[in-house]
Parts: structure tokens; C-alpha cells; sequence
């Protein structure tokens, strides 16, 4: 079992998830938000599936490897989703939808191909060395989304807050987790490293939460004041 | 070599997007005109400055909490931190980073002091509404 510290993220990360799914139930804005919604249900049934293998066959067991990295493949693949919803709202009345949805495609098929390619060299446990390479680089290309869609936010002064908001604690999230995977590779031996992961997952939840607590969707900011460096 | 690289992209990238994150925060503070009494009670001048921020938010502490600002003045308090421990060491040799991080302080100070008179304002209406009863 994990220790109490690793426990008590891990539920306080789960409680957050339901808490943003509940509270934009409360705001009237589950279908709005349809894909962080299902992105959230998502973790919290993978959450809960990875602790009923955990019970049942241990942490060190190959069972719980298994469920471990492929619902984390599977959550990355949901999180790349709810990034592509989150182009249609910012493109959306451009009707650049369609071309979103073609170019976010063959960017993810591109994406599990490097990775299979990566991974088929080593002979070593193919299937969780496949999950794990297809959400490091899945974050990565996530991260690079995200920058382009804050650039296109900027350039198309968009200035619905909460759109704004998810889009920038997500760059947040998505750049915090890349660093967190890098410094793995960098220095596993560092215990502290590890716990990284698993704090910065509750990041995305709390912040969006707060975003969609405090507010409305008529809520409007004006972008150009949030760039470090004004140009 | 290709870890390292994708670390410091990440790092300088998630920067960008905290810096950017917390300004969002602040930007609803901004336009806010502060009241004299609030001005009076932290000693704040004509214009809010980054000096002013601990003072502020030790007066905070001693308001009844309003649950909406509790987490968006965590996010700022950490950045004002960020932004006191660059002003101390890098900025000193860079003027215009010194500038900017000043700045930056000021405006986490004037959303710790916009917080302060929602909170004797939230603080007051509980009174009144004791005073009903």
C-alpha cells in the first residue's frame, strides 16, 4: 500500500475532480464543458479501479502495472481530448472545428507511432513501456498545444475568463507534469522526485475548480494584461 | 540530453503560464477603488506598493474568511514569494527586472488590499445581520 502522504494525495486529488464535475453541474455548465467534465468522471473511475487492484494484488504485482499505465495512457489520451474542446471554443466561431478535429487526430496517431517506434527497439515489457512513452510524449505535445492555443487566445483577443483561465492552468499542469517526467529520467534516485507526479495532478482539478466557482460564464478579461512582458 | 532540454522548456513554459495564470487572478482586483478606511487601517499611501503586501495580509488574518478568496490568495501569496526571491537575488544586477518584479509586487499588494475590503465590508453585513436577530 502507499504510505499516508502518497494516500492523502491521492484522495484529496480524487476529491477535487469530483468536486469540479459537481461544481459546474452546480453552475449549470456540464455540457458547455463536456469534455473536462468526462475527463474528470474519467480519472475518478480510474482511480477507483486502480485502488481495487491495488487491494486485491499489491502494489509490486504486475496486475496493478498494468492498470496503473495503461488508465494513465487512457487519461492522457481523455486530457488531449478536452484540450481539443477547448480549441473548438476558442475557434469555434471561425468554424475551424472541423479542421481541429482532422489536425488533432493525425497529430495523436503521429504521436503513438513515435512512441510504438521508440519503444519496439527494447524488448522489455513492450506493453507498459509503450504506456508509459505514449503519456510522456503525449504531454509534451500537449504542452506545445496548449502554448499555440494561448498564442491563438492572444491573437484572437479572447476574453471569456474561464476559457482563459482553464487554458492557462492547463499550460500550467501540462508544463509542470513534462518537468516532473524529465526530472524522473534526470534523477530518479531522488525519492522526492517521484512524489512530484502525483501533487502536480491535483493542480489541474483545484485550479479549474476555482475557475469555474468563481466565475460566470458572462465573466470577460481583457488578455493582453496577462502576458508577463507587454508587447 | 533530450530529458534536460524538455526540462528546461517545461520550466521556462510553466513560468510563463503561472505568471500569466496569477495576473488573470489580479486583473478582476484592478479596477477596484480601494476605501479610505481600508487605506487608513494598512497605512497605504495614494498607491498601493509591493512593501505593502505583508503588512496586508497579517490584517487578513485577522477578518472572518470569505470562502471565495481563501484559494486565489494562496496562488498570489506564493507568487508574491517568487517574485520577492527574484527581486533579491537576479534583479539587483538587472534594472528593468527589478522594475517589473516591483510592479508585480504592487499588484499582488493591491489584491491582498481589495480582499481586505471585501472582507471588513463581508465582516460588517454579518454584524448587521446579528443585530437583526
Amino acid at each position: 500500500m502507499p504510505g499516508p502522504l502518497a494516500s492523502f494525495i491521492w484522495y484529496f486529488g480524487t476529491a477535487l475532480e469530483l468536486g469540479f464535475v459537481v461544481c459546474s453541474i452546480a453552475r449549470k455548465s456540464f455540457f458547455r464543458y463536456l469534455f473536462l467534465n468526462l475527463y474528470f468522471l474519467l480519472t475518478v473511475g480510474s482511480s477507483l479501479a486502480r485502488h481495487s487492484f491495488l487491494i486485491r494484488f499489491g502494489k509490486s504485482s504486475i496486475e496493478y502495472h498494468y492498470a496503473y499505465f495503461y488508465t494513465d495512457a487512457l487519461l492522457t489520451v481523455a486530457l488531449y481530448v478536452a484540450l481539443t474542446s477547448l480549441y473548438s471554443h476558442v475557434f469555434g466561431e471561425l468554424r475551424f472545428t472541423k479542421y481541429v478535429r482532422s489536425c488533432a487526430v493525425l497529430l495523436l496517431v503521429g504521436t503513438v507511432l513515435f512512441s510504438y517506434a521508440v519503444v519496439a527497439q527494447s524488448e522489455q515489457r513492450l506493453a507498459t513501456a509503450f504506456a508509459y512513452e505514449l503519456s510522456q510524449n503525449l504531454y509534451f505535445v500537449g504542452l506545445v498545444l496548449t502554448y499555440i492555443l494561448w498564442g491563438a487566445v492572444l491573437k484572437l483577443r479572447e476574453t471569456r475568463t474561464r476559457l482563459v483561465q482553464f487554458i492557462l492552468a492547463l499550460g500550467v499542469y501540462f508544463s509542470a507534469y513534462a518537468a516532473s517526467y524529465s526530472l524522473v529520467n534526470l534523477a530518479s534516485k531522488y525519492s522526492v522526485v517521484h512524489a512530484l507526479g502525483p501533487l502536480v495532478s491535483c493542480l489541474l482539478p483545484l485550479s479549474w475548480t476555482i475557475t469555474m466557482w468563481r466565475h460566470s460564464e458572462e465573466a470577460r478579461l481583457v488578455p493582453a494584461h496577462l502576458v508577463a512582458v507587454p508587447r | 540530453m533530450m530529458a534536460a532540454i524538455i526540462f528546461v522548456v517545461s520550466v521556462v513554459t510553466l513560468l510563463m503560464f503561472f505568471v500569466s495564470y496569477c495576473r488573470s487572478l489580479m486583473v478582476s482586483s484592478s479596477h477596484h477603488t480601494l476605501s479610505q478606511e481600508v487605506r487608513d487601517v494598512a497605512g497605504i499611501p495614494a498607491r498601493v506598493s509591493g512593501q505593502d503586501f505583508t503588512r496586508v495580509m497579517q490584517l487578513l488574518q485577522l477578518c472572518p474568511e470569505r470562502p471565495r478568496d481563501r484559494t486565489g490568495l494562496e496562488a498570489v501569496g506564493f507568487y508574491y514569494a517568487m517574485l520577492d526571491l527574484v527581486q533579491k537575488s537576479v534583479a539587483r544586477a538587472v534594472p528593468s527586472l527589478h522594475l517589473w518584479t516591483e510592479h508585480e509586487r504592487a499588484g499582488c499588494a493591491n489584491f491582498a488590499a481589495v480582499a481586505l475590503d471585501r472582507r471588513i465590508a463581508f465582516s460588517r453585513e454579518i454584524l448587521a445581520q446579528q443585530g437583526d436577530f
